[in-house]
């Protein structure tokens, strides 16, 4: 016997609904969670004060900083050598063997876990160049991190620009590169940014390979050849060596909240951005 | 005789094997309003992005004869210059998606001219030639591509004639756009013949008729009749123009 058509469309309708609220539920409960365990522990004073007795009392100032300068000196490195990529690949290049091959190793470099990142950084930047464990080292293998991830957003939304914008650019006068800069990069810039977000959450999320480079000390860093610890890994220590399950909590509300506060700003510059363009 | 302005000589065009354009001997005149007219495939929007070397974007296209722009062999002259004097207009508008001004100054941009003023006066001729400076003159900063399919082709045309090009290149530069809109397009293309010199394709074989004074009838690759409009569309010597016109094929 054949089942009524109506009968299942309804049924598969009700069970996507549950799936979305499922999905979003989780994440309600996370964020939840942490909110409840952490709020009661985070004031001023937490957030502009130096740990002390590793971080069971005191705030979290130099875990902040430490975050914020390896955060954004990862984005300015990675930014314009993913982006040049990206422009390289989908602007510059024929599909030939050689790009299959530089795409297959972006894909490579995104799947591998980000201990083994830490790994290679340790090795290579800390110690075959000598430079310590030092927040230019985590930032060095940070960005190299999430160079795929830009990478291929920014060659999706640079893909995405219709052909015609080009064609209409070259009949004015316009050489590769002016066409590029002024018409492509613009119009692409909403799925860069996109890109450049999940490359952000990334970093201030990242524990392992930052440990590796950057290393975990609690002093304010103040050059990038000294060492750092970002609020991720004050979370991990705190949590891991049970120094104190309310800082911990207390660092992890902060970074959470510091994630929603920057996708909520990317979101709506980003929305700015989209309806100036389209 | 007017002056010739472009002029091709056993033209030969091939797409890897297909040989989209056979033996063309073609000019276009100085201040004349010139229409390819044909079916669907017959070359000549080919023709036509031959004279701004706009088939060089295509992979595998093979170029045989000569093209000369105002005399002088299109080998000879930079792509860039040559894009600038021969102007194109495209079959849909298309404004990038930037503000009407951003639009305006691509051009004078690119060629290197930042003067604010300078190029706010030419902006205004420009808008102004095509009709559009009353209604956009209070609203430079609104994107382009809010404005109606006639304001942006009006728009696009305006943005071409920023870089004062000598000869303007219409590919079926209505067939976007409704009978209205189209028709004021078609009195902006005979106001510009004053100044410029215009090539159009068009599939719309009335609009040819109104608009142009030189006809060249294309088919399958071969540029079949070539003369003043009047005289392909009242006595076209070619049976095959004939059949074309009075809608016997196409």
């Amino acid at each position: 016997m054949r089942i009524n058509p109506k009968k299942v469309n309804k049924f598969i309708q009700i069970m996507l609904n549950v799936q979305a609220f499922f999905t979003v539920g989780i994440l309600i409960v996370i964020v939840a969670l942490i909110l409840v365990k952490g709020i009661g522990n985070i004031n001023l004073e937490f957030l502009f004060s130096f740990p002390e007795d590793m971080g069971r009392h005191g705030g979290i100032y130099p875990t902040i900083i430490g975050t914020i300068m390896l955060v954004i000196l990862s984005i300015l490195f990675a930014t314009p050598l993913g982006v040049g990529t990206a422009i390289f690949l989908t602007e510059y290049t024929k599909e030939t063997i050689l790009t299959k091959i530089i795409r297959f190793g972006v894909e490579s470099l995104a799947g591998i876990p980000s201990i083994l990142y830490g790994l290679f950084g340790f090795i290579f930047f800390v110690i075959k160049l000598k430079m310590g464990w030092s927040i230019l080292s985590g930032v060095l293998t940070i960005a190299i991190m999430i160079l795929p991830t830009i990478i291929r957003t920014s060659e999706e939304a640079i893909k995405a620009v219709p052909k015609n914008f080009r064609i209409v650019s070259y009949s004015l006068g316009a050489t590769k590169w002016e066409t590029v800069i002024k018409v492509v990069l613009p119009s692409a810039t909403p799925g860069i940014l996109t890109g450049i977000m999940l490359s952000v959450g990334r970093a201030v999320g990242e524990t392992a390979a930052v440990i590796f480079t950057m290393g975990s000390s609690l002093r304010l860093p103040t050059s990038i050849m000294d060492s750092g610890r970002t609020m991720a890994v004050h979370f991990y220590i705190l949590a891991r060596e049970g120094i104190s399950m309310e800082k911990a909590y207390a660092t992890a509300l902060v970074l959470v909240l510091s994630i929603l506060l920057i996708n909520i700003v990317a979101y709506y510059t980003m929305n700015k951005v989209v309806s100036r363009f389209s | 005789m007017d002056k010739t302005v472009l002029c091709t000589k056993e033209l030969n065009l091939y797409y890897s094997d297909f040989h989209a354009l056979k033996n063309i001997n073609f000019s276009v005149f100085k201040n004349c309003i010139t229409a390819l007219i044909g079916p669907s495939g017959c070359g000549k929007s080919t023709l036509l992005r031959c004279f701004n070397r706009m088939n060089d974007l295509i992979d595998e296209v093979k170029i045989t004869g000569e093209i000369f722009v105002n005399d002088e062999n299109l080998k000879d002259i930079d792509i860039i210059e040559l894009r600038k004097k021969v102007g194109m207009v495209f079959q849909r508008p298309n404004p990038f998606p930037f503000s009407v001004y951003d639009n305006m100054v691509y051009g004078l941009k690119i060629h290197g001219m930042n003067n604010k003023k300078e190029n706010m006066k030419i902006v205004e001729k420009c808008l102004r030639s095509v009709g559009l400076w009353d209604e956009l003159k209070d609203k430079m900063s609104m994107p382009a591509l809010d404005l109606s399919e006639e304001m942006k082709q009006r728009l696009c045309i305006a943005r071409l004639l920023t870089v004062e090009p000598e000869i303007i290149l219409l590919d079926e530069p209505c067939s976007a756009l409704d009978p209205i809109a189209t028709m004021r397009i078609e009195e902006l293309i005979i106001e510009l013949k004053q100044n410029y010199t215009i090539l159009i394709v068009t599939h719309n074989m009335q609009q040819a008729a109104r608009v142009s004074d030189w006809t060249g009838f294309m088919l399958l690759g071969e540029l079949v009749e070539f003369g003043e409009t009047s005289q392909i569309f009242t006595s076209p010597k070619d049976e095959r123009t004939e059949g074309y016109i009075t809608g016997r094929f196409g």
